[in-house]
């Protein structure tokens, strides 16, 4: 196709893109590096026959009139970055001096809203992730089983919380485990303890956070395997069939090194996908013991009082070098096959 | 894996019926228990006393007279203007499939005529965008959305899903557009069309079932997101998602959790029903890019 012909095709979906995905990440960059303004404020002499004190207020008018001058706010340089809520380095140089073990420093420093963030979200990662994948495969071998006449619906079954929008399926969910749902009260009842319940506890949010991702997650994988294993060539497993080969061998040395492929793409896609873990915090409202890196910048961004464009956007643009750290190893390696294949 | 060889053993076959079972218990019953107990009151469904009482109505008996009651739907679709988030989700989803398709299918027809180096590169940098989190979208649009003045309002929201969409649309039709022979357009080229002739009159009539299946992934990302329309819609156009989210209640007001409850069916079930119809494109658009490595 020439290049012309090519541009005009090309031209409505490339200026979507560049327009809402390319400039707003400039966007972002730009506005992490400012903050908003200060209050003005101003001395108030009030005198009374007592004698005349000297009081600080808010200036509102001066404040409103220069927020309005520069709506970006003042420019911060990298000041976002490193502050309490982000990088912390001052803090971390602190309690690095001033605590005695490292565990404790590891304890205080885990404590700041960023590195608290990333804990969770890279064990969101590290725990989803796996699972997914080895679930998504036990399904998709064990529906492959299955007599073809009665997978379509079986199927249309184990798809169903992957298509319901992750803050709907975590409400489905919480709903049953909470204290006063199905599961949470026989919960209590199992464990003989009345006031268990998923707020009380960090480790039990994080937990059902993360059996709530394989929940949400597996069909996809599953899918994905179950259409790779419709692949696999008949062949070399009645060859080891009748070699002996057992059922684990079988599964072993053919089935796997023929899906291989796709379970990097699975795993890559799901990587992605968990990695901006957000919206199971709200439906389980969890907040308050479990936090993700989209989660701090959605909550700078509903702040009430003036929205927290500077925080928000520094967040985000750490979350997006994460997300290229993700995916560094398959771009060089898509890099490096693209080269051999020229 | 039906094979003639193979005879599987009684204690594998139990295992894996078994193992289904379990799985499709874990995988659906929390949509039939929400379904059910969206028929009770909020005594019963959430109840502090004993969980029994969800299946026996014994509060919803007390309060309607009925062992199951419409009340929290009639409530949540008239007070809580559920039927304007509906409306807005409609407009929303049509704008966003139609226009999504559109853009999609010029582009990725385009990048899988060519063999120029940067259709590939193109889709790398797609592959990066999709891998963005909406929320850092989300962050770099409202303070320029603020400044023009067009937060808040439906078009705004329309355009971002189309083009946060774009990626996928992109990448999924691009391999459907593969399978297409390239003789087919070549002699229509040959023929004296132009391209976009042949596009439209060659190509399009044979990738309906490519097409559906985009559609029907542009329709669940615009139907289910949160993200974009709870950051970037005004309370007056809020879609469906953050409706849903706003009847769960806040620290500063209650919420009323029936409506939540009666709300997430009444989104959740045309999402299932148009899913159960369309289960094979579905699938044949999860896997179209994977399967091939």
């Amino acid at each position: 196709m020439p290049n012309k012909t090519f541009f005009w095709f090309f031209l409505p979906t490339g200026l979507a893109m560049i327009l809402f995905i390319g400039l707003p990440i400039i966007s972002t960059g730009i506005q992490s590096f400012y903050a908003q303004h200060d209050q003005v404020v101003k001395e108030v002499k009030k005198c009374d026959p007592f004698g005349c004190t000297v009081s600080i207020v808010v200036d509102q008018e001066k404040t409103s009139k220069i927020r309005e001058e520069k709506p970006l706010g003042k420019f911060n340089g990298f000041g976002t970055y490193f502050d309490r809520n982000h990088l912390a380095i001052e803090e971390i140089g602190k309690f690095w001096n001033e605590t005695n073990s490292f565990g404790e420093f590891v304890d205080q420093v885990t404590n700041l809203p960023f590195y608290k963030a990333l804990i969770f979200t890279l064990t969101y990662c590290l725990f989803v992730t796996p699972n997914v994948l080895l679930l998504g495969f036990i399904i998709a071998l064990s529906l492959n089983a299955v007599t073809r006449r009665i997978r379509g619906p079986l199927i249309f079954g184990t798809i169903l919380p992957m298509i319901v929008t992750p803050l709907v399926g975590s409400l489905v969910l919480f709903w049953m485990i909470d204290a006063e749902g199905i599961i949470g009260a026989n919960l209590q009842m199992l464990m003989d303890d009345p006031y268990l319940s998923l707020k009380s506890s960090k480790t039990l949010t994080w937990i059902t956070i993360i059996i709530y991702g394989i929940w949400h997650h597996s069909p996809f994988a599953f899918v994905v395997f179950y259409a790779a294993l419709q692949t696999v060539p008949q062949e070399p497993v009645e060859a080891a069939i009748i070699d002996g080969a057992s059922r684990w061998q079988r599964v072993r040395h053919i089935v796997l090194p023929h899906i291989y492929p796709v379970v990097t793409f699975v795993a890559l896609i799901s990587l992605m996908d968990n990695f901006r873990v957000f919206e199971p915090i709200i439906g389980f409202s969890a907040e308050g013991s479990a936090q993700s890196l989209s989660w701090l910048i959605y909550d700078n961004l509903v702040n009430e009082e003036v929205i927290l464009f500077g925080s928000a956007a520094a967040t985000s643009m750490m979350t997006i070098v994460g997300i290229a750290i993700l995916l560094a190893p398959v771009l060089i390696r898509t890099w490096k096959e693209f080269r051999t294949a020229r | 894996m039906e094979y003639g060889l193979d005879k599987r053993s009684n204690a594998l076959k139990i295992f894996n019926t078994t193992f289904i079972i379990v799985w499709l218990l874990v995988a659906c019953f929390p949509f039939i228990w929400t379904f059910w107990g969206s028929f009770k009151v909020r005594a019963d469904f959430f109840s502090r006393a004993d969980w029994w009482y969800a299946i026996t109505a014994f509060n919803t008996l007390l309060e309607t007279g009925g062992k199951f009651t419409t009340d929290a739907y009639s409530q949540a679709w008239t007070e809580g203007e559920f039927w304007k988030a509906s409306r807005n989700t409609v407009i929303v989803t049509f704008f966003v499939v139609t226009i999504s398709l559109f853009l999609g299918t010029l582009g990725a027809y385009a990048l899988s005529r060519s063999t120029r180096n940067y259709a590939f590169w193109i889709l790398i940098a797609a592959l990066i965008f999709r891998a963005m989190p909406h929320i850092t979208l989300v962050s770099g649009y409202l303070f320029p959305f603020f400044q023009l003045q067009i937060w808040g309002i439906l078009p705004t929201t329309i355009v971002v899903l189309v083009a946060i969409n774009q990626p996928f649309t992109l990448w999924l039709l691009y391999s459907f557009f593969k399978t297409v022979p390239k003789e087919l357009d070549e002699s229509a080229l040959i023929d004296g069309c132009s391209y976009f002739q042949a596009f439209r009159h060659i190509i399009m009539p044979v990738m309906w079932p490519g097409v559906i299946t985009a559609g029907l992934f542009s329709l669940m990302l615009a139907y289910n997101d949160f993200t974009v329309t709870a950051l970037l819609l005004n309370q007056e156009n809020h879609t469906m998602v953050p409706k849903i989210q706003s009847y769960l209640g806040t620290n500063q007001h209650e919420g009323n959790l029936m409506w939540a409850v009666s709300a997430v069916v009444s989104a959740t079930a045309p999402l299932f029903m148009l899913v159960m119809f369309f289960q094979r494109q579905v699938i044949s658009g999860l896997t179209a890019g994977a399967v091939k490595g």
